[in-house]
Parts: C-alpha cells; sequence; structure tokens
C-alpha cells in the first residue's frame, strides 16, 4: 500500500458510490462492454487503462448516462439508473465528468463557465456562484483568469478550469475521462497535480488514464479492461510488479518498456 | 581596469543623418502606399480611376446636376436628367399608402418606437437590454396592432386593404423576421430531435414550404385557404399573407440555423449533460449561442432575402412600396417617369438591406471570444 492510500481518510469506506452490476452495451452489433462488474465504494481512486478500443471511456460514460447501455444495472450513491430524464439529470448533479478535449464552452469566460451549472440546476444565486466558482478556481491555481475566455488559455490551463467548472457542483464521484490525453507533454503535470491533490483530499474517482505514475501514486485499484471485458483489478503494486494475465503483462511492457 | 570611451562601447563620431521616414500616414501616404507604389500601379490605377469616372459621370449628371428636385407637377420637370418631383408628389403614399391622412401620426409613432427600439437593441452601451427587448417582443407589438388597426381607444378604425407603400412593407419585413427566427429555431432543433414523431412532423413541414415557391404560398393563402374554411368566418387577407411569409421563411430559416447547429461538437452537448443541465438549458445556453453565432451571414441572408421579397404580396393585391409606385406610374400627371420611380424603390431596399448587412458583420466581430474550434 502507497502512502496516498494510508493517508487517506477511512470513514464511509465501505459506502458504495458507483455499483456497476452484469452491463453489457453494443453498438450495432459490436458488443463494446462484456458483462462488467465493478462497485466503487466513497473515497476510493480507480484508474481504469487498456488499450484503445477496449470500452474504457464508454464504461465510465455509461455511469453518467453519455452512453446508453442495454443490460445491467447502474447505481450512483444509491440512485439506480433508469430512461427517466429526471434521474438521469438527478445522477449527473451527482457525477463530475472532465473531458479529454476540456469541452469548455468557448462562448462563456472561464467564470461564467463555472457559474452556469451552479445558477440553472443548482438555482443558487449569481453571487453565490461566484464566490463557489473563484474558491475552486483558486484551488486549481487559475482564479487570475477568471475573466478570459477559454479560447486565451493554454491547454493545460482549460483542463484545469475543466476541473473547476466539475468540482463546483461538489459531486460525490469524479470521471475522468483520459485528461491528459490531449495536452502537450509539459503541461500533463499541472492537471496531474490538481488530480493527485483532488484524489489526496478523499474525492471518488475513476479516470481513464494512461499515466502510469499517478496510478502507483494514487489509485487504490487499477482497472486492465480489453475487448470490452475486464481483465485484472488489482492494487497498483500488485498490478504493475505482479500481473497475472498474459494480456495485462504484454501490455504493460508495452506502455513501461520504452 | 581602465576606463576610456575609445573602446568600441561607445562610439565617437556622429551617426550620418537617415532618410527621412515614408510618409504612410493622411491621404497622401494613402495615395502612395495603395495606388501609386510603382510606375505600373500608377498607370493601372488611373486607368481604372478614368474608367469608373467615364461610368459613374453620366449616372451623376442624370440623378444630381440636370435633376429637379422641387416641385408640384410634371412641369416641374425641365432638365434634362432625372425629375425628383415625382416621387416628392407621391411620397406621402410611397410611405403609407391610403392610410387616411388624418390617422397618419398613428403610423408616424410606430415608425419612432420601431426606429428607437432598434436603435436602443443595436447600441451594445444602451442599458436594460433584457427590459427593452422584452418590450420590443411583447409590448411593442401590442401597441402597433391597436396603433395601426384602430377600432378601439376612440382611434378611427383603418382596414388592413387601406394600408400600403413602405409602412406595408415594413409592417410585412419586422412580422416575417420577428416570427420566422424562433420559428426556424424550432423546426432546426425539432429536425434533430431523438422523437420520431417531432422529427417527422419538422421535416415534412420545413420540406413542405421549402419546396413551394412564394408566389404559390401567396396565391394559396389569399385565393385557396378561404376556400376551405367555413363562409362566416374571414380572416384579413394581410393576416393570411404574414402567416404565409413567416411559415415560408422559417423552414429557410431552419436549414440555416440546422447547418450551425450541426458545426457544433458534440462535446460541447456532452459537458452540458454532465453537469445535469436539461435539455432546453443546453440548448438555450451553451448550443444556440454558438451556433446562432456561426451562422449570422446566413440568417441575415435570409433575413434580406425576405425584406426585398416582401414585394411579391403585389400579385395578391396587397399594395406595397414598390406596388404604390408602380400605380404611381399610371397616373396620368406623372407618365414616364417610370426610371426615377423604380432607381429611388431600389435606393429604399438597398439602404434597409445594407444596414441589416453592416450591422450583422459589426455582430460577428464583437460576438468573437478568439475562439476558434
Amino acid at each position: 500500500m502507497t502512502e496516498a492510500t494510508a493517508s487517506r481518510p477511512t470513514a464511509g469506506k465501505d459506502t458504495p458510490m458507483v455499483e456497476i452490476d452484469h452491463l453489457n452495451k453494443w453498438y450495432g452489433d459490436f458488443h463494446v462492454l462484456r458483462d462488467i462488474n465493478l462497485t466503487v465504494s466513497k473515497g476510493e481512486r480507480i484508474v481504469v487503462c487498456g488499450p484503445s478500443g477496449s470500452g474504457k471511456s464508454t464504461m465510465i460514460r455509461c455511469i453518467n448516462h453519455l452512453e446508453e447501455h442495454q443490460q445491467g444495472a447502474i447505481a450512483v450513491n444509491g440512485i439506480p439508473m433508469n430512461n427517466d430524464v429526471k434521474r438521469i439529470e438527478q445522477i449527473r448533479r451527482n457525477v463530475g465528468m472532465v473531458f479529454q478535449h476540456f469541452n469548455l464552452f468557448p462562448h462563456l469566460t472561464v467564470l461564467e463557465n463555472c457559474c452556469l451549472s451552479q445558477i440553472w440546476v443548482q438555482k443558487k444565486p449569481r453571487a453565490e456562484a461566484e464566490k463557489t466558482a473563484m474558491e475552486y478556481l483558486d484551488r486549481v491555481q487559475i482564479a487570475n483568469q477568471a475573466q478570459k475566455y477559454p479560447g486565451q488559455l493554454s491547454g493545460g490551463q482549460q483542463q484545469r478550469v475543466a476541473i473547476a467548472r466539475a468540482l463546483c457542483m461538489r459531486p460525490e464521484v469524479m470521471l475522468f475521462d483520459e485528461p491528459t490525453s490531449a495536452l502537450d507533454p509539459e503541461m500533463i503535470k499541472e492537471v496531474l497535480d490538481v488530480m493527485i491533490e483532488l484524489a489526496h483530499e478523499g474525492m471518488t474517482m475513476l479516470c481513464v488514464t494512461h499515466e502510469m505514475g499517478f496510478a502507483k501514486t494514487v489509485a487504490d485499484r487499477v482497472i486492465f479492461m480489453d475487448q470490452g471485458q475486464i481483465i485484472e483489478e488489482a492494487p497498483p503494486t500488485e498490478f504493475f510488479n505482479n500481473p497475472r494475465s498474459e494480456r495485462t503483462q504484454l501490455f504493460l511492457s508495452q506502455i513501461l518498456g520504452h | 581596469m581602465t576606463a576610456t570611451t575609445s573602446n568600441s562601447t561607445f562610439r565617437t563620431e556622429m551617426i550620418e543623418a537617415r532618410r527621412a521616414p515614408d510618409q504612410r500616414r493622411g491621404v497622401s501616404g494613402w495615395l502612395r502606399a495603395n495606388l501609386f507604389s510603382s510606375p505600373l500601379n500608377s498607370v493601372v490605377s488611373i486607368v481604372v480611376i478614368l474608367v469608373i469616372a467615364r461610368l459613374i459621370w453620366p449616372l451623376l449628371e442624370w440623378a444630381v446636376i440636370d435633376a429637379n428636385f422641387i416641385g408640384a407637377s410634371r412641369d416641374a420637370c425641365t432638365g434634362a436628367g432625372a425629375c425628383w418631383a415625382f416621387i416628392g408628389a407621391r411620397f406621402d403614399s410611397i410611405i403609407y399608402g391610403f392610410y387616411p391622412e388624418g390617422a397618419r401620426w398613428r403610423v408616424d409613432i410606430v415608425f419612432a418606437m420601431l426606429a428607437i427600439l432598434v436603435a436602443w437593441l443595436a447600441v451594445p452601451r444602451l442599458p436594460q437590454k433584457k427590459w427593452v427587448a422584452l418590450f420590443a417582443l411583447v409590448g411593442f407589438p401590442i401597441i402597433a396592432y391597436f396603433l395601426l388597426l384602430g377600432g378601439s381607444f376612440g382611434l378611427e378604425y383603418v382596414p388592413t386593404r387601406a394600408w400600403g407603400g413602405l409602412m406595408l412593407t415594413l409592417t410585412i419585413a419586422v412580422v416575417g423576421i420577428v416570427g420566422s427566427l424562433p420559428i426556424g429555431i424550432l423546426l432546426a432543433l425539432g429536425r434533430r430531435s431523438q422523437m420520431p414523431f417531432v422529427k417527422a412532423v419538422c421535416v415534412i413541414f420545413i420540406e413542405f414550404w421549402r419546396g413551394v415557391p412564394l408566389i404559390t404560398v401567396l396565391f394559396m393563402a389569399s385565393v385557396m385557404l378561404p376556400l376551405f374554411v367555413p363562409g362566416n368566418i374571414e380572416f384579413d387577407k394581410l393576416l393570411r399573407a404574414l402567416v404565409g411569409i413567416m411559415l415560408f421563411w422559417s423552414a429557410y430559416m431552419a436549414e440555416v440555423i440546422r447547418s450551425g447547429l450541426q458545426a457544433i461538437s458534440k462535446g460541447q452537448d456532452e459537458a452540458g449533460k454532465a453537469l445535469g443541465l436539461s435539455y432546453w438549458h443546453r440548448m438555450g445556453l451553451i448550443i444556440l449561442p454558438q451556433a446562432l453565432k456561426l451562422v449570422i451571414p446566413g440568417i441575415v441572408n435570409t433575413f434580406i432575402a425576405l425584406f426585398k421579397d416582401t414585394s411579391l404580396v403585389l400579385i395578391i393585391g396587397l399594395l406595397d412600396m414598390l406596388a404604390i409606385i408602380r400605380a404611381g406610374l399610371t397616373d396620368t400627371n406623372w407618365l414616364g417617369f417610370s426610371t426615377e420611380g423604380y432607381v429611388f424603390a431600389a435606393l429604399v431596399y438597398w439602404v434597409f438591406c445594407f444596414s441589416m448587412s453592416r450591422y450583422s458583420q459589426y455582430i460577428e466581430r464583437r460576438l468573437n471570444t478568439g475562439h476558434k474550434n
């Protein structure tokens, strides 16, 4: 067990935050997700890795219903997912998401980006929303850019704003969909630093990422997926030092070998 | 270490005087830089200027120098050029049509209100945009309706068949523009809807109206519609034309807006979803502001086409500005002034359309947030 895991508060550790039960999904005839079972406890940090096309993004996108599944059940914070729009929106309020391409709203300033859902979803007064937004922007160290438009920021800065924007909703779970894949190498660290800090504060996190250093530092569990299945699931030390399946060994040798 | 001025760090002799900087500002500087920068360019410039002058001069001579501007009858037309006295004599009917003279102040008030509202909304410095916009969309139409039509509050009733001229043109254009944009937005959203029924209705609606010429729509509205409704209900002819024009242009508008919606990346919608925003919030706050900004040129293009096509209402007997001018040409006191009439009509249309075009360019620059996606 790494230091990070040891220092994590253990309160409510066994409360399931995300429950995925026998999840199956098809794109037409293509079976993208095969019988996925995963339970994420409150405060747990999960890193999902695997080759491209293995269904890892699709899986975490199912958690806030950006993708629809055909079989199985998903529950977030005890709320079971169904096709009811109100139910889906209720779940989404509990789930923050950070995208590979940031997806900031280019026609709004950084501050407005962070206030939008607070004002329209949480119905907060503008002043209060701005206060919360500035708090989180300050935490990702970008408060001084609050009045700028996303187009005026670097990729790393945009991604930090995107994290702040998701945090402003005070979510119970954060989903990261390859948050550093679209960044220039020198900007990856500033985003990872924010994510590591967040992990240390006890946020429940599911990260699809190829940053193995990040996985080693903060993950409680690493999940390896291939061809729509969870192949291996283990604490990072075990996962990296002693992978059980051959497929995992091959993957690790390919990404760590150079 | 000894300090000395004879080393290479310091210069001991004066620099030679430099050539005076090129004159780049002012008229002469601009001319030199843009028209006469080389002998060949100078020759080309002079030739082009001569050709333009050759073409413009006769026009200027006709329209201004040899023209007569003031006069009450054709006896005033003594010059070799245009006789604008014709326009002057018909000016009131060009503006108001057959609207009774005693009630024209009502039209003036509506014109003035329209001008003030448009200016207020167009100039960014003026405050309280939200309330002014609300008034322009709700209060103003009601006031304009009661003022123009009359029949209540002690105002004389003026049936729409007495409406005409620029007043009618503007009424049709403003109603068409204000009506077709929101309907077009709803149709565009409907056409991209996941709900099969909504989508089918929108596709059929759009394809129907786009596939029919506007003239046919107007004929149907004025001739065929009365055949299908019970005899005792009578819709106003202008109202029927307005509805026809609005629906016709909303179909075009829908396709323009849909092209904008398709240019917005899916990630924007997903980001909105992930934040828990509802469909209408996502559309209203995230997707449409970006999509509409992208298609401002297309929207204004449609507005301009709409504005000019209002002149087609003359075929169903509504006397818009162009129809009034045409009617004036058959006035036996003023035979032979068709050129003046049409040039004047063209000029009025051009002023309105060009203003819309310029304003749209200004808006595009203003909304640019430096994001190239």
